[in-house]
């Protein structure tokens, strides 16, 4: 029986092994930061010599999200309409180590009387919903799963936005892109035409996310160019917006997280204004995802800022 | 404007606590509030963004008149466009007052408090169509939806045909949709709150996924509320929410495909009413009208639906060979180098040669065999209904070990590690050495286990008949469990850190493998007990609705689904580019995997419960008439 057991647990005999990894390589990207808060004036050789007292121990691998944000009214308004909330969390314990991202923005309809209520009310909103049907779900030490799936709890999370400003904001609108990050898995929650994309570590840009405008669909239908679409008339107009029109289902997807790279949350000011090239290359050459961040807002309102500007860059460990 | 710091109409965020609203105050009204002294409120029939309908009486009456009382508040305290707006809700009432059309509610009285506008109308007994959509199982009947679009033609046709200008629906729908207990149409709200929007920036006009393009562009014609008639139409003969899908992508989803039972030439009326270019579409109403009456009138008397097999007949698919056995077979084959080994009803386990067709031996147990047989080194393995977990020498069909369980085997053998995993009608996931059949664990779910488990990295997952699910590692310690409503038969799928299955509850679940989450539910509308095929970014899965669906993985949504003529309890396989599938009406069915355009299918003699089999170009299947068939694809 002895031998039985142990052929079929082999692979369990020694889970420490898992666990504790190799003494880190330097870590050129959190070095830095650590240089800051503990000795704001050390140089390099106090963190070397920091790093040989730590080689005797057993580093835990935290696969951390790492994120950042910034946000500009822009140079043409005159007022934020924009919102933007972002969460990451690390939870290292004998359950695992679980990182846990949760963002949103939203961007109120310009032209409506309270679009930044409506921006407000959808994130506050979204942000509640989440952390009782979700957050305190996964963090706790109850045996017990979530509500519902997880698909129906941001349908909900957002019909509760939908109807929040049609009660407390009627005739406002905005649109709301909510990623939540969790252990290995993605929900993205999207109305509207703010945009979640992943960023590749070689600096591929890829959109996750598919706006709800009309122009976005005249260009997939193949009636206008991107070109035509840039300049036209209506590329303001929403075929779906919260607090606007019916109740309806909004898009929600859940897949594997990116194993690597970056994911970028951000308002049209920003995506409608510098190109996904730019994108890429900040993304790459920031230090962090705050730095990367500024950065673009900064080039956002170099081309013009013609809009409300709102970005959160999360860097997913490799 | 000015700098955005101040905010003077900044909603009272605590009035949900319980402190009192202002004048400008958007609550709706309590039952009992009396307008005018006249209406009392006695329910609210729905709300929107502009204010709500309520159900209410006249007090002018002795006996209980009612009347339904619709409510517009404007927006802002600018006296001036108050008045503007009051005076707009004035012409617009005294427009549908004029109108006599029996699909048309009447009006009784308009009147305006502070910004708070009413239009007080026949109360319609009834329900909507969004609600009896709702609510309904499967589809309406073909007939009664070209009973009410030739109705709803008619009242179009009325509204367009108004002097001096025709009037303008502009938001046709299922929800202003009445249908009362005669099966009569009325039309209702007519889209008042929404002229009253006119000329503001973003705002959308009529309803996303109704609305035809022109009027994103705020052009308006008779021709927007035939395009918004077209989608009606098609959801109500699809059963597929337009405000679910992108804009215009009405083409992507003919109405015949997806209910075979609409016929062609509604379909084709469907597509005119919903073409791009409004110059494209029926003339008028009328015209609309006109093309839909002979189809009436066939429906009442000749017209029969095309069933599939009308449509496709002559696929030329010729058996290579056929092997009938003693029984019947609703069991899936198994094969391992160049046999085909095939469980069935009269209790043998055959082993047929895969390219002659010709049996080498039979195996015999002592009840009928569903399980699929599995292979390890030079065993098959198997259950049957006599407990029993067999392990038989594939070169001389004699048996190696049997392992007993307390209960009948319906499940299958996945094997791993060198172990047998296997479930059991005695509650149990049992596990085996594959060499010795001696048993390693078993773990006791508390109901019969008929799914096949599923060994992930470390952990095995299956469902049992009490519909819970489960996740355990190879001590036997629950990892996480979760459950499904009903029995969970079919068997889990895993990718991407993700596990589907389908259950009798009618639902097609997708579950994160770690912690057990449910990331999301897709209803059918029966049950299954069909095992998903998950192959890119779809899934495919069969239920005793009678349809194959294709789902995106990560969006939920339905690519498509193809109907067949009978309940599915096959599972779904995928080879290259085609789905393959049996249905109990008896025929294997070859569809295009991307588009679940039927390709070729092939009819049994009886009901096919089993999953195809692909070995080099050639599709094993059992069916109900015993035989077992080897099909060149």
């Amino acid at each position: 029986m002895g031998n039985l057991w142990k052929s079929l647990f082999r692979k369990k005999s020694n889970p420490n092994d898992e666990v504790f990894a190799v003494p880190p390589q330097s870590s050129s990207k959190t070095l830095p930061n650590m240089k800051k808060i503990v000795k704001p004036k050390s140089d390099i050789d106090d963190n070397l010599s920091m790093q040989s007292n730590l080689d005797d121990s057993k580093e835990i691998k935290l696969h951390e999200l790492i994120s950042g944000s910034a946000q500009s009214v822009g140079r043409q308004r005159d007022h934020n309409e924009d919102a933007l909330f972002s969460l990451t969390t690390t939870l290292s314990s004998n359950r695992g180590r679980i990182p846990f991202g949760f963002y949103v923005i939203a961007d109120g309809m310009g032209g409506h009387e309270y679009g930044e209520i409506a921006s407000e009310i959808a994130t506050l909103t979204m942000i509640e919903q989440v952390a009782q049907k979700f957050f305190n779900q996964l963090f706790t030490l109850k045996e017990q799963s979530p509500s519902g799936p997880v698909r129906e709890i941001l349908v909900n999370a957002v019909q509760n936005c939908h109807e929040g400003i049609l009660e407390n904001a009627p005739g406002g609108g905005t649109t709301l892109t909510t990623v939540i990050i969790w252990d290995n898995q993605m929900a993205i929650a999207h109305v509207g035409d703010s945009r979640a994309y992943s960023i590749s570590p070689s600096g591929e840009v890829k959109a996750l996310t598919r706006d709800h405008s009309l122009v976005s669909r005249l260009v997939e239908l193949g009636q206008i160019t991107a070109d035509e679409a840039a300049v036209h008339p209506q590329r303001n107009v929403l075929y779906r917006a919260l607090g606007q029109g019916e109740p309806f289902e909004p898009d929600i997807i859940t897949s594997p997280a990116p194993k690597s790279g970056w994911l970028l949350i951000c308002s049209d000011g920003l995506w409608g204004v510098i190109s996904e090239q730019e994108i890429s290359e900040i993304t790459l050459s920031a230090a962090t995802p705050k730095e990367a961040c500024q950065l673009m807002v900064n080039a956002a309102n170099a081309a013009g800022g013609p809009d409300n500007i709102s970005a959160i860059l999360v860097k997913i460990p490799g | 404007m000015n700098d955005g710091k101040e905010h003077p109409h900044f909603p009272d965020r605590s009035r949900n606590s319980g402190q009192s609203a202002g004048e400008d105050d958007h609550q709706q009204l309590k039952p009992g509030v009396i307008l005018e002294e006249r209406y009392i409120i006695d329910s609210v029939l729905g709300k929107g963004g502009m204010g709500a309908v309520y159900h209410a009486h006249d007090l002018r009456f002795n006996v209980t008149k009612h009347v339904a009382v619709k409510e517009v508040i404007s927006q802002g305290t600018d006296s001036t466009l108050q008045k503007i707006l009051a005076n707009n809700f004035a012409r617009e009432a005294n427009i549908i007052a004029s109108l006599n059309h029996h699909a048309i509610p009447k009006i009784y009285d308009y009147f305006t408090l502070g910004s708070r506008s009413y239009l007080v109308m026949e109360f319609i007994q009834g329900k909507n169509l969004e609600k009896i959509l709702e609510k309904m199982d499967g589809l309406f009947p073909v007939q009664q939806v070209i009973s009410w679009a030739i109705d709803l033609c008619g009242v179009l046709d009325h509204l367009h045909a108004h002097k001096p200008d025709p009037i303008i629906f502009r938001d046709i729908k299922p929800s202003n949709i009445m249908i009362t207990p005669d099966q009569r149409v009325v039309l209702v709200d007519f889209g008042i709150a929404k002229e009253m929007q006119l000329g503001k920036k973003g705002t959308m006009i009529g309803t996303e996924g109704y609305s035809p393009p022109e009027q994103y562009r705020g052009e308006s014609s008779p021709k927007v509320d035939i395009y918004a008639l077209g989608a009606t139409l098609h959801h109500l003969s699809t059963g597929i929410d337009p405000r679910d899908e992108p804009p215009f992508t009405f083409d992507e989803r003919p109405a015949h495909k997806i209910n075979p039972e609409v016929p062609l030439e509604l379909e084709k009326i469907i597509c005119t009413a919903l073409e791009y270019n409004a110059e494209d579409r029926f003339p008028s109403a009328s015209a609309m009208r006109e093309t839909l009456l002979p189809l009436a009138r066939t429906a009442a008397n000749t017209y029969r639906p095309h069933a599939p097999s009308d449509v496709h007949q002559d696929f030329a698919i010729n058996p290579i060979w056929v092997y009938e056995c003693e029984d019947e077979i609703r069991a899936t084959a198994g094969y391992s180098d160049g046999m085909i080994y095939i469980g069935t009803y009269d209790n043998n386990l055959y082993a047929i040669s895969a390219s002659l067709g010709t049996l080498a031996w039979k195996y015999s147990t002592d009840g009928s065999i569903v399980s699929t047989p599995n292979f390890h080194e030079n065993g098959i393995y198997f259950g049957s209904e006599d407990h029993r977990l067999h392990a038989v020498s594939e070169r001389t069909g004699r048996v190696m070990w049997t392992y007993y369980t307390d209960g009948s085997i319906w499940s299958s053998p996945t094997i791993s590690e060198d172990h047998i995993f296997i479930g059991s009608d005695d509650g149990h996931l049992h596990t085996v050495n594959a060499g010795s059949g001696r048993p390693a664990f078993k773990f006791n779910s508390g109901a019969p286990v008929r799914s096949t488990p599923l060994v992930g990295d470390n952990v095995i997952y299956f469902g049992n008949q009490h519909g819970d699910f489960f996740c355990i590692d190879f001590r036997g310690n629950v990892k996480w469990r979760t459950n499904a409503n009903k029995a969970i038969t079919s068997s889990p799928a895993i990718l991407n850190e993700v596990i589907y299955f389908g259950s009798l509850d009618g639902l097609f679940y997708a579950i994160d493998a770690k912690s057990g989450w449910k990331l999301w539910d897709f209803r059918m509308e029966r049950g299954t007990i069909s095992t998903p095929a998950i192959s890119g970014k779809y899934a495919f899965i069969g239920s005793a609705d009678q349809h194959i669906y294709c789902l995106d993985l990560q969006s939920r949504r339905r690519i498509w689904q193809f109907k067949t003529d009978h309940q599915i309890s096959s599972s779904p396989i995928v080879h290259e580019d085609a789905l393959y599938c049996g249905s109990v009406d008896g025929n294997i069915y070859c569809l295009d995997s991307q588009t679940g355009k039927l390709r070729w299918r092939y009819k049994t003699s009886g009901a096919i419960t089993g999953t195809p089999i692909i070995i080099d170009n050639v599709l094993y299947i059992g069916s109900i008439d015993k035989n077992l068939y080897a099909l060149p694809i």
